[in-house]
């Protein structure tokens, strides 16, 4: 297969970026977009020139470290499928893709396809948790959970926090990937305790940041490459607004976003430096 | 370098509106309002079908409750306030979250009703200006007089002037549009959700602002086809 990339370079946050057309020839049909991206890496490192800058570690869909724009749609065409797990064989020989890196003032572009995306670690860090007694694991089943309430909290567990809900989002609401993070706990009965605080306090944190307010569209749902459904930010709402009604102290801490990166006082590491 | 950013913790109080979340609770609560007028109003209008004696009455009725129609109208002016105030709030922050736009974007699950609140919005907003300028307070009245008290005698030569007629059912075929998405939209932002029902809600959205749609539309309609006349 042969395929034109149009790919978004940019060499650091504060630099313009522009469209760089690449030809790829040798597209095996069975290769991921991640692999197609490595192939087209290789040749360019041989022609001494910067090879494109994106991020992956699983390759399998599950930890969200992947993620781009194609054509104008999160992680590509296919439903429930991450650019790592999207196969070549889903293109036509000889079209042309553009790829271009998730847009939001929430995730500053670091380097090409490569995107900070620390705010979302903020929204789950002012809340994501539940208390429990550390030590002994505490007997399986000790504390009865229906099995369609255990099935609701895994498909909002299963987020891999890639950012597709975003960059989809006409908003760039974070509300589905605060929803997930925000339901898996709190319709478990582990999640009760912290239930009102954690709606509280994501939401802050969520608004915090740079993201938009969720105007009830759908566009997320349909990018989300684990299909999070529309109904975890109904969760949130009713969580948020349950917990506004019934807490009594209405301080809600939230961390200051923080876009540079610490380098460590010693080393002098250049954190957009390719090796 | 770091992968998490944690810099010192602030502790402030948030409000519930200062949340585009409370926001969008306002919105709904607002538009669940707005929502009830638009089938009031829509009632009250299917009586010209009944002609001048009984539309006349009913408008004067309406007067002669003066204290609760004026209680009704301070609730409306405040939920169409509150609404527009909400939405420019969250317009803004959707301006401010992506400054840089996509080359290319596709729109693969949302409804067009949804992606064009923003439009539809502000639209209905000069019609409803308009339209209490012609037929409320009479100021604007082309092509006739405006006869104060004699509601249906306005109404008819108002839609008789073909614009007015056409920016009428222009301005009807938005508010479907715009009560397409909200109607079920509104359950979404107070925290109803469900698998089973929400798609029946959606469904029932759609069929409601039809009816509402071809209700008045209805009017102007006839007034041009010359059946009320
Ligand atoms: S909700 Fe879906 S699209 Fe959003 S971060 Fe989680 S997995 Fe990605
Ligand atoms: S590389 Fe882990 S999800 Fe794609």
């Amino acid at each position: 297969m042969k395929l034109t990339l149009k790919i978004w370079r940019q060499k650091n946050t504060n630099e313009k970026g522009r469209f760089v057309s690449y030809t790829v020839d040798n597209v095996n049909p069975d290769m991921s977009m991640l692999e197609c991206l490595d192939v087209l890496n290789e040749t360019l490192i041989e022609r001494g020139e910067e090879p494109v800058a994106f991020e992956h570690d699983c390759r399998e869909g599950i930890c969200g470290s992947c993620g781009f724009m194609i054509n104008g749609i999160p992680h590509g065409p296919m439903p429930a499928t991450t650019v790592c797990q999207l196969t070549m064989r889903h293109f036509k020989d000889g079209q042309e893709l553009t790829i271009e890196p998730w847009r939001a003032s929430a995730f500053p572009l670091i380097k090409d396809l490569v995107v900070d995306r620390r705010s979302f670690d903020r929204i789950i860090a002012s809340g994501g948790y539940i208390s429990i007694n550390t030590g002994n694991a505490p007997d399986a089943n000790s504390i009865p959970v229906g099995k369609d309430i255990a099935d609701k909290a895994m498909d909002a567990a299963a987020c891999i926090g890639c950012g597709a809900c975003v960059a989809a989002c006409p908003n760039a609401s974070a509300a589905l990937f605060t929803g997930a993070k925000i339901a898996h706990l709190s319709i478990l009965p582990q999640g009760q305790p912290e239930r009102d605080r954690r709606a509280l306090q994501m939401v802050a944190q969520m608004n915090a940041e740079n993201f938009g307010g969720c105007t009830n569209i759908g566009e997320c749902t349909a990018a989300c490459p684990k299909e999070i459904p529309l109904e975890v930010i109904a969760t949130m709402n009713r969580d948020f607004i349950r917990g506004s009604w019934k807490e009594r102290d209405s301080t809600v801490r939230t961390i200051t976003p923080m876009t540079e990166w610490s380098t460590g006082s010693k080393l002098d590491i250049d954190p957009h430096a390719t090796s | 370098m770091s992968t998490t950013a944690v810099s010192l913790r602030a502790n402030r109080v948030v409000g519930f509106w200062d949340s585009t979340n409370g926001k969008k609770v306002v919105m709904a609560i607002t538009g669940a309002i707005l929502f009830l007028f638009v089938i009031g109003h829509l009632a009250g209008n299917l009586q010209i079908y009944e002609g001048p004696v009984r539309f006349n009455g009913y408008a004067h009725f309406l007067h002669t409750v003066g204290e609760l129609l004026w209680t009704v109208r301070v609730i409306l002016i405040a939920s169409v306030i509150l609404h527009i105030t909400a939405t420019v709030q969250l317009a803004l922050r959707k301006k401010r979250a992506r400054p840089i736009g996509y080359s290319r974007k596709q729109a693969i699950a949302s409804s067009y009703a949804s992606r064009t609140m923003y439009w539809s919005g502000p639209i209905l907003l000069a019609f409803v200006i308009f339209h209490l300028l012609q037929f409320t307070a009479g100021y604007i009245h082309p092509g006739s007089q405006f006869i104060e008290g004699d509601v249906y005698h306005n109404v008819v030569a108002g839609f008789r002037v073909w614009w007015v007629s056409v920016w009428y059912i222009f301005s009807m075929l938005l508010l479907g549009f715009h009560l397409r998405h909200g109607i079920w939209s509104m359950f979404q932002s107070i925290g109803f959700n469900h698998p089973r029902h929400t798609p029946i809600l959606k469904v029932a959205a759609l069929v409601i602002a039809i009816v509402i749609v071809l209700g008045y539309i209805s009017i102007p309609v006839s007034v041009l086809l010359g059946i009320v006349k």
